[in-house]
């Protein structure tokens, strides 16, 4: 059955069309960027987008960036939202229950198709871009990567050393080129979450600042160095798309109109975003599925800095869980009268 | 109609049966959908399912196939109860249910590739996809259709294509919903024939619809259903059985009715119905050509399915509720 839900996912036009458009909003800023030669200050714009200049490999960690906060989760919540209710509104749904395939193993196969789909855009949109960002910038010299990382890692380390409640640069750093990812500054401000670690991270985060700024004169970042941090990357924006990729999936299971669930998972995730961003939602904060969206630029800190990795990993798996839980559980016991 | 002799001639008796249900009742909130029903399906049978727009019939089909879940009572098909044990069952289903769908922006063949890799998986027997999906789309006449999308096919063709879905398999049982739907009246006998021809190859056909006469021109055993009460489940022929009179036409109908007095029931024309004497048909033919009345035709009168279907059932529940005609059994 999951074969078939790939041939499907992949024989249909739909599909292309949302990667290429991915792949297309990192082209346009590329080709902006590299006719103009106009960065964007250090601490502003896009994550990375002032390092590309030096080094085009560097490029798909700025793509990233880019698609992450709008893009790749409404492509997500797009193709999980139709998985269910696109049949059923089609009456395929009924032709497969009867051929027989059990409803447990069609809900397994249309995850996996989703999965498929966010590990294919994300391979794609990062390699598009490298290939974009390296013909345009030319691959760079490996230094001048190493001094572009602690820009960005060492300014917004610097800042919630100095102060949690000046959220804005860090935030600006990743994704306040948008209004929405706004909300993301807390994934750049590790402390702010809980007052201990307020106590304990700064300090921490100072001297790998330090660290990482020290070590700008020497090492240089090794193509395999960089390219298993772009992986890096790449699986943990993966995985943090599984959360949305959950919520529209169940969503689903429930309405027969895949518009109702697509929108109903990206409603979810803008209150996410908003919540996150909001000081007095703070007890909640670290259960919201965008809250660690952004701790993907942690792979890019010198040591690589795991504590955000792991908590984003482990709220993800608890979304995909109780999400394809309830999917289940909906899916299972209800009448397919469409 | 020779056709009409080979039924009952070929109608099983006493065999097993494929479907059947004890009380079974399927409410959505308040409204209840199927009431009580009693289905008795035998092996080999053409079984008609009849009943006029949203009388319950689609819901009765959906919860043979484990879609739609009873609210209470038990089905049996092919011997294993549904919804527990459905999955063993359906790969010896073909179905149609509410008319056919399909992935409009991929072609025929490729929906049935996809809908036959969706199946269980193959018995031994090693024949290839390809040529079961050429044989299926051969039987329903689409063998020449082209690599056009879903999307352009008119229904007619899409009715054909589901048809040939529910064929992949060669399946022991075929439930059809509404399976002439949108069909030409040549496509309608095309796929008749198509439908006897399977089951006298031994295949049990279940086929629900408002259409009477589509029923009556196929079915064997026929079973009506009147706002999700089931209301006449019996063979076709003896539901249109004889009425214990006579029809009689003749040139000289005065002659005839002096001759015959109080036996006349009805006068139109030349024809007189007549209650029937001992002897039957020949022995009214032998006494009236005795005394001299010519005769045109003289046949035993017998209902139509119409007749019974209307005396027993309302008018459609999706119209009015409140004029009844006829009492339920």
């Amino acid at each position: 059955m999951i074969g078939v839900e790939l041939q499907k996912l992949v024989r249909r036009p739909r599909t292309w069309v949302a990667v290429g458009l991915l792949c297309l909003l990192p082209t346009i800023v590329a080709v902006f960027l590299a006719t103009t030669r106009i960065s964007p200050p250090p601490g502003q714009g896009a994550a990375f987008l002032s390092a590309v200049l030096q080094s085009g490999s560097l490029y798909p960690a700025a793509a990233l960036a880019l698609v992450l906060p709008i893009f790749l989760p409404v492509a997500v919540a797009v193709i999980a939202g139709d998985s269910v209710a696109g049949e059923s509104s089609q009456g395929t749904l009924r032709y497969l229950l009867v051929r027989p395939v059990r409803r447990t193993s069609l809900l397994l196969a249309k995850l996996v198709a989703v999965v498929v789909f966010v590990v294919g855009s994300v391979l794609a949109v990062a390699g598009s871009s490298y290939v974009v960002g390296v013909s345009l910038f030319g691959a760079g010299d490996p230094v001048a990567v190493v001094r572009a990382l602690p820009e960005v890692t060492g300014g917004s380390d610097a800042v919630a050393g100095t102060g949690p409640e000046a959220a804005a640069p860090p935030g600006g750093q990743v994704g306040g080129s948008d209004a929405s990812s706004g909300g993301q500054a807390g994934a750049q401000r590790p402390g702010a979450d809980t007052g201990d670690a307020t106590a304990v991270d700064p300090d921490a985060a100072r001297e790998r600042a330090q660290s990482s700024v020290s070590s700008l004169s020497g090492e240089a970042l090794s193509p395999a160095d960089l390219a298993a941090r772009l992986l890096g990357a790449m699986g943990y924006v993966t995985v943090s798309m599984l959360g949305v990729g959950a919520i529209a999936l169940f969503l689903s299971t429930v309405t027969t109109s895949s518009l109702g669930a697509t929108l109903g998972a990206l409603a979810a995730l803008i209150t996410s975003q908003v919540l996150v961003s909001l000081d007095a939602a703070a007890s909640v904060t670290p259960y919201l599925p965008t809250r660690y969206w952004l701790a993907w630029v942690d792979f890019f800190r010198d040591p690589i800095f795991l504590r955000d990795i792991t908590a984003g990993l482990w709220l993800q798996a608890g979304y995909v869980l109780v999400l394809m839980l309830a999917a289940w559980a909906n899916f299972t016991t209800k009448d397919v009268t469409s | 109609m020779s056709r009409e002799t080979e039924r009952s001639g070929a109608r099983p008796i006493d065999t097993a049966l494929v479907i059947e249900t004890r009380g079974l009742t399927k409410r959505f909130g308040h409204h209840v959908a199927v009431d009580d029903v009693d289905l008795h399906v035998a092996q080999g049978a053409r079984y008609g399912f009849l009943g006029p727009n949203g009388s319950g019939k689609t819901t009765m089909v959906r919860m043979l196939l484990g879609l739609v879940y009873a609210t209470r009572g038990e089905i049996t098909v092919l011997g294993r109860p549904v919804p527990s044990r459905v999955a063993e069952v359906l790969p010896e289903i073909g179905a149609m249910v509410e008319g056919p769908a399909a992935y409009p922006h991929l072609s025929g063949r490729a929906n049935l590739a996809l809908l036959d890799a969706a199946g269980p998986r193959r018995r031994s027997g090693g024949r290839r996809r390809r040529d079961r999906i050429e044989e299926v789309l051969e039987r329903v006449g689409l063998g020449a259709i082209d690599r056009r999308p879903v999307r352009a096919y008119s229904l007619g063709m899409r009715q054909r294509l589901g048809l040939a879905g529910a064929l992949l398999d060669q399946p022991r049982l075929l439930v059809l919903d509404e399976p002439t739907n949108g069909l030409d009246p040549h496509g309608i006998r095309e796929v008749r024939d198509l439908l006897i021809e399977l089951n006298e190859a031994g295949t049990t056909v279940f086929l629900s619809s408002h259409l009477l006469a589509e029923i009556e021109a196929l079915c064997t055993t026929v079973g009506v259903v009147d706002r999700g009460r089931l209301v006449l489940e019996d063979d076709l022929d003896a539901v249109r059985g004889p009425t214990g009179r006579l029809v009689v036409r003749t040139p000289d109908p005065d002659a005839a009715a002096r001759l015959l007095g109080r036996a006349v029931a009805e006068r139109h024309d030349h024809t007189l119905v007549v209650d029937a004497a001992p002897g039957g048909p020949p022995a009214l033919a032998r006494h009236l050509v005795e005394h001299g009345v010519p005769l045109d035709g003289l046949v035993e009168q017998r209902r139509s399915l119409e007749d019974v279907v209307v005396s027993l059932t309302g008018p459609g529940s999706d119209t009015s509720r409140s004029r009844r005609n006829g009492a339920g059994p």
